[in-house]
């Protein structure tokens, strides 16, 4: 409290609310922001990295096996989760345009398009590892992959024990992005509390952009998730 | 760091937005078309060209201004290459029997 107090005086009675003391202004404290967001961001790169290098070696390693095993899954409901993710980064940006120009409502409306987006796509996900797990495609003691053909290959059936690896990755990596997903939600409930309180204006949006930022990472995970596991070898 | 331009950045979005949707349907159905090895390529590429977009335009890295930002992403990019390339020319150039 006596640090705030002081840090108003020394602003000849100028003092903004939303300015942290320690910073020479509002777009110093905003950069500050958005630098530390993109560093955590550089670090789920390379988290997420790891994986995609693991998926890489794989890949090259069993290509016919992965692409029998990718067929498996349904690539039109992986494409509308792409879509929906798409439409839910479009009404991220429009909920911070909405913060900028001080349209209240438009913000908080954009805000409850984006989490109902992310539940679509938790849902569409929910019905993709549900047929997995009826398809006993689900890596563990119950795994069943037999006598599938490898796609351009119908003479040759893919080697279960390497499918089997596929689909460790498909649920690995997809249920990493998930939980970003769920991680996504609670970080926009939040956002919506601060909206619903008032507390973005044109001046002070910082959570709304950092927020964003967070989804839009999310999203271009996806971007590549979606033609590298869906989308092996599909043609006929 | 959006003050730079009066005009309403909301045709960008939306543009953008098409952009993203056209180039997932084209990801589905260039999969469908056998390319051979250059299957992979197309995909990539376009994905790479969507996660473009998005960083740019949604992320707002086109008018960021500050350097130290800049340098975080091209050294996030730079080093994401690294791993997957040395990792690539060691399993690559190794004979599995």
């Amino acid at each position: 409290m006596s640090d705030s107090q002081a840090a108003v005086q020394s602003h000849d009675g100028l003092h903004n609310p939303a300015l942290l003391h320690h910073f020479a202004d509002e777009g110093q404290q905003r950069d500050a922001s958005s630098l530390g967001m993109w560093i955590f961001l550089a670090t789920e790169v390379m988290f997420f990295g790891g994986l995609f290098c693991a998926y890489l070696i794989y890949r090259r390693l069993y290509f016919g096996d992965f692409g029998a095993a990718s067929a498996s899954i349904d690539a039109k409901l992986g494409g509308t989760n792409t879509a929906v993710l798409i439409c839910s980064s479009l009404t991220v940006v429009l909920a911070i345009w909405a913060a900028q120009t001080a349209r209240r409502s438009l913000m908080i409306l954009m805000l409850i398009f984006t989490m109902l987006f992310g539940v679509a796509f938790l849902g569409i996900k929910g019905i993709e590892y549900k047929d997995k797990f009826e398809e006993h495609h689900v890596p563990g003691v119950s795994f069943s992959f037999a006598n599938v053909p490898i796609p351009g290959h119908p003479d040759q059936y893919a080697n279960p024990q390497h499918a089997q690896i596929f689909f460790a990755l498909y649920f690995i990596m997809t249920g990493l992005h998930a939980l970003h997903m769920v991680v996504g939600l609670g970080i926009f409930t939040w956002l919506l509390w601060m909206a619903w309180k008032g507390r973005f204006t044109p001046r002070y949006h910082t959570p709304l952009e950092i927020g964003g930022l967070y989804w839009h990472f999310v999203d271009i995970v996806w971007i590549y998730l979606f033609p590298l596991l869906y989308l092996i070898d599909r043609h006929p | 760091m959006h003050d730079h331009s009066k005009s309403s950045p909301l045709k960008s979005y939306f543009a953008v937005w098409g952009a993203l949707l056209l180039g997932t349907f084209l990801t589905y159905e260039a999969a469908l078309i056998d390319l051979g090895r250059f299957n992979a390529a197309v995909a990539l590429l376009i994905a790479t060209t969507k996660a473009l977009l998005v960083a740019l335009f949604f992320m707002h890295l086109k008018n960021a201004s500050e350097k130290l930002l800049k340098l975080v992403v091209a050294s996030t990019i730079f080093f994401l290459i690294l791993l997957l390339a040395l990792s690539m020319f060691d399993y690559g150039t190794r004979s599995f029997s």
